[in-house]
Parts: structure tokens; sequence; C-alpha cells
């Protein structure tokens, strides 16, 4: 299996703060990799920068690099919003805009130049069956997204995310502010997506990277601890702070 | 029981502090009845429909307010149209754009210090500015205007920004939208609410602005088209009642103008809070 | 992509010149002033400009002094802080504090009416009712006067007085009050021992924001003040430094309109002081 992206020595300062330390992983294409690690050991930050969305804070530093099939994202040359196109990205928290259900997914193709209505509704289509959310949305495509329970909000922006036909799928915490239903419900879809997209997830909720992720990382203090296949690393850990982390004894 | 133990000094301090907030706040609602009430009563009964609909004769000796009304209309609207653009560019500039705090520092400074300058310096450089280029007329006393408001829209437009979810714009970024679409389709239709209440309360403003107007738009009551209208000299509602009132004694005009002037600011202060209200609604569905 | 990159970079020029309009306007104000300001100042002489007591722009002797005009806005917006600030500051901690949610919502809508008053209204009624008032009751033959002008200035600060520091003592933390009324202060002790005390740089803003307004009104003051260059009385018909740029403008020409446009750099050079004081009380009020 070929790796999609690749970081190398990648670090991060927030002003003086070094948020990440030469961080160097690569990430398989087409499965579930799971970032784990206390809150603020850099996980999410470091999802962040996969696809450039740490360029909005202000006071960043960034060194070393990573590639994305093979091309350095940081290159000059590199449109960072065709990036973002490739490299999708879904929240925390639900962030549907205040718009229809149907443009909020309508928005990424048409923010990349698709503007046929016939070619619009299939990828609208699409993306919610995808989603696993067309059922329950199909009659309501041109009420406000708003309207929606937090579980559908956060499928409906997954679906807004695949519309942009991603290759890889960032996902920051994404069942962290859902009910435990809506919660296995995404983890479903998660496990489902992986035959099409690459994922990768920051996640604080261990039993979640067991069940679903294929590999995980362990972020300790801006540090990437330790990194391998799910089963190995939760089975065998090598390092012993992985060990005591799993095991509960700090987080 | 407390009161009781209460020594005289302090019941005394509490007493008078609580008459004082009385007396005061009892005049300050006495003086807004008092002006609301006073100005009706002299304005409304010389309010005609000759009045409104005619312009002043000197054939006839009779008085008609239809140039003024038209003169403000054609004011506030040109001041509008090109101080929207302009103070919401601005704010958009400060709240999405800049990164550099020294230039939002230096804008930040000027825009108080615009806000704080008086109508009447506003009316002086205009006339140099302006007036002196390009003649005495309304689209002189519009371009001052333009410079007195510009804060204004620029206040409630960022304070509306600001309220634009920052996950708004992550998502949007996130599915790799550029930064002006994101501004143009996710953060500026989340703020109308802002644009709406700085064109009220520049409206509101331009009503009863006259200092700023006497050298720059001057004082003529001539019934124009919008186009020879902004081109030429003109007074405003606020002008007019201040010519009616000082130069000619005709304090029947000038009431009836209060009046209307009083009802407008009413309507205005009302559409304000209405519009406010309207879109806290909206937004916490 | 190219193009797309191109374009965000027009867009963020865009942006930027209308974010730096307010700057150039201000600059263009300042540029203005001075440049007209200085010649007549030249002329007259510094001293003999801002200390002579005698301003006669149109006689045959022309004297330009405009002390006047500098101690008539000095005491009528000192006369007009004296009268509005009590009252609205202790609107302000009623409303405030102890208003009904409905009491306060009225009195609300009712102080932005007042703020909305045009100022030409205000000298309407104000020449029509108070200026005959004021002769009557002191039987002086012309009631108006600076005392007319304070009063007017008095009321048409109010707004600002009361919706300012409303706003900071609005922000007062409810635990200071609680901790006060926990030792056994009673409500209107802790407002005004605690609660007052908390708010003081947003109370002074408002103070100074009032002074801003006071000494920059011309229209209002112009209808009631009786015009005349005399040195200021409080009974006397005085004219301030905004009105005697209005009331000669129209009619000046050279020597007089430079001295016009002096008067009027003196007024901004005032303003800016003003401006000064309230963005630092604003900044330490923001800071708590």
């Amino acid at each position: 299996m070929s790796n999609i992206i690749t970081a190398k020595d990648l670090c991060l300062w927030y002003g003086q703060f070094k948020a990440l330390k030469s961080i160097s992983m690569d990430i398989p294409e087409k499965s579930i990799t799971a970032f784990i690690g206390p809150s603020g050991c850099g996980k999410s930050t470091f999802l962040k920068t996969l696809n450039r969305m740490n360029d909005l804070v202000p006071d960043v530093k960034i060194t070393g690099d990573v590639r994305f099939r093979e091309q350095n994202i940081f290159d000059s040359n590199v449109d960072v919003n065709e990036l973002r196109r490739d490299v999708g990205m879904v929240f925390q928290k639900p962030n549907p805009f205040p718009m229809s259900v149907y443009d909020n997914i309508a928005y990424g193709p048409r923010t990349h130049g698709v503007s046929s209505k016939s070619q619009l509704d299939d990828i609208v289509e699409q993306a919610l069956k995808d989603a696993a959310i067309w059922d329950e949305v199909k009659d309501r495509l041109k009420k406000n997204a708003l309207g929606l329970s937090g579980g559908q909000q956060q499928r409906l922006c997954i679906a807004r995310a695949l519309a942009v036909q991603p290759q890889v799928l960032l996902m920051d915490e994404p069942t962290s502010a859902l009910d435990p239903i809506s919660t296995s419900r995404i983890e479903e879809l998660v496990s489902d997506l992986k035959k099409k997209y690459t994922i990768v997830m920051v996640t604080h909720n261990m039993q979640q990277a067991v069940r679903i992720s294929d590999y995980t990382a362990f972020f300790l203090l801006g540090e990437l601890v330790e990194f391998g296949k799910t089963d190995e690393l939760f089975a065998q850990p090598t390092d012993k702070r992985t060990e005591d982390y799993i095991t509960g004894r700090f987080g | 029981m407390q009161t009781n133990t209460m020594k005289g000094k302090r019941k005394a301090y509490i007493a008078t502090m609580r008459i004082l907030m009385w007396v005061s706040t009892a005049l300050t609602a006495a003086l807004v009845v008092f002006l609301m009430g006073y100005v009706l009563y002299k304005g409304l009964p010389n309010i005609t429909w000759q009045l409104l609909s005619t312009k002043p004769s000197y054939l006839t000796e009779s008085i008609g307010i239809l140039p003024d009304i038209l003169n403000t209309v054609y004011i506030v609207l040109a001041t509008l149209v090109i101080v929207l653009p302009l103070g919401v560019g601005a704010a958009v500039y400060l709240t999405e754009y800049a990164a550099n705090k020294r230039i939002v520092g230096m804008i930040e400074y000027a825009t108080e210090t615009l806000s704080g300058i008086p109508s009447i310096i506003y009316g002086l450089v205009g006339m140099l500015l302006f007036s002196n280029n390009m003649g005495t007329c309304l689209m002189a006393g519009s371009l001052t205007l333009v410079i007195m408001n510009l804060p204004t829209i620029m206040r409630t437009t960022q304070e509306s920004l600001k309220t634009v979810p920052q996950s708004y714009r992550e998502g949007a970024f996130g599915l790799g939208a550029g930064k002006w679409r994101v501004i143009r389709t996710v953060v500026l239709p989340n703020c109308v609410d802002g644009v709406i209440t700085g064109c009220i309360l520049t409206v509101g403003r331009i009503l009863g602005e006259s200092a700023a107007l006497l050298f720059t738009a001057g004082f003529a009551h001539a019934v124009n088209g919008i186009v020879d209208g902004l081109a030429s000299p003109g007074a405003t509602l606020t002008v007019a009642l201040y010519v009616y009132a000082k130069e000619q004694g005709e304090f029947g005009v000038a009431f009836a103008i209060a009046a209307i002037l009083m009802i407008m600011t009413v309507l205005i202060n009302l559409s304000a809070t209405l519009v406010g209200k309207y879109y806290r609604n909206r937004r916490s569905i | 992509m190219k193009k797309n990159k191109q374009l965000e970079n027009i867009v963020h020029g865009i942006f930027l010149i209308c974010g730096l309009i307010t700057v150039g306007c201000v600059l263009l104000i300042t540029i203005y002033l001075v440049i007209s300001g200085i010649p007549a100042i030249l002329e007259i002489g510094l001293v003999p400009f801002l200390f002579g007591e005698t301003w006669a722009s149109t006689a045959a002797q022309p004297a330009y002094g405009i002390l006047p005009f500098i101690l008539t806005s000095i005491y009528g917006t000192a006369g007009a802080i004296v009268l509005g600030v009590p009252v609205g500051f202790m609107t302000a901690v009623y409303l405030s504090k102890i208003a009904s949610a409905k009491v306060k919502s009225v009195m609300e809508a009712a102080i932005s009416l007042l703020a909305g008053i045009p100022s030409v209204v205000y000298g309407l009624v104000g020449m029509l009712v108070l200026v005959p008032a004021i002769r009557k009751a002191f039987n002086i033959p012309d009631g108006a006067s600076l005392f007319a002008a304070i009063i007017v200035l008095a009321i048409m600060i109010l707004p600002s007085i009361i919706k300012v520091s409303m706003t900071a003592l609005d922000a007062v933390p409810k635990e200071y009050e609680d901790g006060s009324l926990a030792l056994g202060a009673t409500p209107i002790e802790t407002y005004f021992r605690v609660s007052v005390p908390a708010a003081k740089s947003g109370i002074s803003a408002a103070v100074v924001l009032g002074v801003g307004r006071a000494i920059g009104e011309a229209m209002a003051v112009m209808m009631v003040s009786g015009n005349a260059p005399n040195m200021p009385g409080l009974f006397e018909s005085v004219r301030f430094l905004t009105t005697a740029v209005a009331s000669e403008m129209s009619y000046s020409s050279g020597l007089q309109q430079q001295a016009l446009f002096s008067i009027a750099l003196v007024l901004f050079l005032f303003i800016m002081l003003i401006n000064a004081t309230l963005n630092f009380f604003m900044k330490r009020s923001k800071e708590g």
C-alpha cells in the first residue's frame, strides 16, 4: 500500500511556542489513521497543517515539509485552495453554513467551478448518499441546514466535504460534540468511507481509535511518540509513555 | 431589623442617593416628553398638504417645503451610495484581512478621530475640499457627509462581522474556497444586519445635520430632479428649519419641519431596534 | 490558477484602500485646516490672536482677538458638564442597577430619541421657550445668553453621558456587587461604593465624550446664545468658537475669512486633545 501523505521533520511554532517538534510520518492511502494524545499535545495542530488550515492563524511558522502525492504542500507554486479541495476537512463542531441543505453541499463544487444545475443535482445526491443522510434530508433539500439535529449536521458536513471529491478527509474530533447514537452512526459511516477515501482523524476517545482505525499515532507535548498499526500499538506499545497513556495512567 | 440598627448618617446617605436618582431619571423622562409634545403640538397643525407639495413663492407669498424634502432624499441617497461600499469595505478589511497591527491601529485611531470631529469643522473642510472645486451643491454636501458617516457604517458592520462564527469561515476555507469567495458567500450575507443598522443610523444623522451642510450644500429652495438636484445648491429640511427660524422668523414653518424631523427620528430609532431584534431572533434558530 | 491569485490580490488591494480612506480623510482634514489656518495667525500674531479681547472683523480698524470665543467655549462646556453630568450619571445608575427591565427599555428608547433630535430643533425650542423664560425670570433685556446655551448644551450631552455610563455600569461583574451585599451593605451603598468605582474609567469616558459634544456643537448654540462677540458673562450675549466660524463664514473674505479658518484650527486642536483623553479612558475602561 502506498503512502498518500508524508511528513518529514515538521516543526511548527505559534509565536515563541513550539507546538510541533520534528514530526515525521507516512500516512497510507485508503485507510483510517487516528491521532490520539492528551489535549494540547499537537494532534489537532498537525492535522490542520496537512491542508494548511493553520495558514489562517496569525504568527505561525513552519519548517520541514509535508508531501501530498510527492508534492510539497508548502511550495510557493501550490494553490492552497486546490490543496484543500484534495484534502478536505470535517470540524469538531458541526458547522453547516446558514443556507439550505442543497446550497451547503453545492458550495464546494460551485467554488471549484461547477455551475450546471443537473451536474450539481447529481453531485449533491451522491454526496448525501455517501454520507448516509440522503434518506433523511431528500425531502428538505431547500430547507435551512441549521434546522437539522447535531448528528445530522455533522453528516451533512461530511457530505459537504465529500462533494468536492477529495482524496483525503481530515476529521478533527468529529464526534466529540455528539450523542452516543449519532457517534456510532458517524463511526459506521467513516469505516465505510475508507473504501474510497483516506481518512485521518483526531480523537480523544481511545475506544473509538481501536474500533475504527487501521493506524494510530500517539502525540505528547508536540512530539510524535509512536506510530503503527492500531492493533499492534494498543497490544504492545514500544514506548513507555504510550503504554502509560493507553492504560489510562495519565491524560 | 437591619434598618433599625442603621445609623442615621447611613440612612440619610441612602435616602439622598435614592431621591437624586429618581429626580434625575424623572427629569430626563420629562425632557423627552416635553420636547416631543411641544414640537408636535406646535408643528402638527402647520403641516398642510400645500406646505408639503409646493415650493416657496414670492408671488403668492407662500412657503412650501417640497424642494427641501426632495433635497433631503437626494442627499441621503447620494451619501449612502458612496459611503456604504467604502464603510463596509473598510470594516471587511479590518476584520478579515488586516494582519499588520500597526495598520489596524492607525485605521482605528483615524476612525475614532473622525467620529469626534464636530460637524462645523466638517462643513468648513467640505467647503475647502469640495465646494471650492465643484461649487456649492448637494453633491459637495453629500461628499462631506460621506466622510462624517464612514465611522458609523464601519462600526456597525464590524460589530456584525465579529458575530459571524469563525466556523463558517473555516468550513468554507476547508472546502478550498479562496478568501474573496469566503467573504462574498459566507461572511457578507451574515452581516446584513450590521449594514442595515448602519444605514438607518446614517440616515438619522443626515436628517439631523445642519452645520456641515450650510457652507457645502447651500440654502436654495428649487425643485429639481435628482441629477440636477445633486449638481445645484439646495437646503435639506434641517437647514431649511434653521433658515426659516433664525433668518426669516417663520416659526410656523420651522415647527412644522421640526415635527416632521421628530417623527422621522422616532421611526428611525424604531426601525433600528426592530432590525436588531429581527436578526437576533433569526440567528438564535 | 495564477488568475485566481491575481484576483485575490486585487480584491485585497481594494479592501486595503477602503480601510485606509479614514486615515486619508484625517490627514486631509488636518492638512487643510493647518494650511488655511496658519496664514491669519502669522499675520495677526499668535498672542494678539489667542489673547486679544476684541473681535471686530468688519470694523474700519479690524481687530481679531478670539479670547472671548475661547473663554465662552470653555465656560459653556464647563457649565454644561456641571449641569448635565450629575443628572446623566444619576440616571445611568438608576437605569443600570435599579430600574425594572421594562422601565429600562422604555427609557433607553427615550434617550435614543433625545440623542437623535437634530440640533436645530433644540435650537428652535430653546429660542422660543428657554430664551423668553430666562428673560422673564431674571428680568434682563434679552434672554439669549451664555446661560441659555449652557442649558441647551447640558440637555444635548445627556444622552451620550447616560449611554456610555450605562454601558460601563452594566459591565461591572455581578460578583463584585454580591461581595459587597454579602458584607451587609445595602444595594444603594453597593452601587455607589462598589459598582461606580469599578466603572470609573467608563464614566470618565462618558464625561469626556460630553465635553467633546458640547465644545463642538454649533447650530443649537447659535440660535440661543445671542451671538455677540462679548467677553463671557452668564447673562451676556456671547459667541462660541463654533458659532464664530458659522456666523461669519458665508459673507467673509480676505483676512477675515482666514481668521475664521484659524478659529477652526484652534477648535480642532481642542477636539484632538479631548479625543486623546477619551481614547485614554476608553482603553482603560476596556482593560477593566
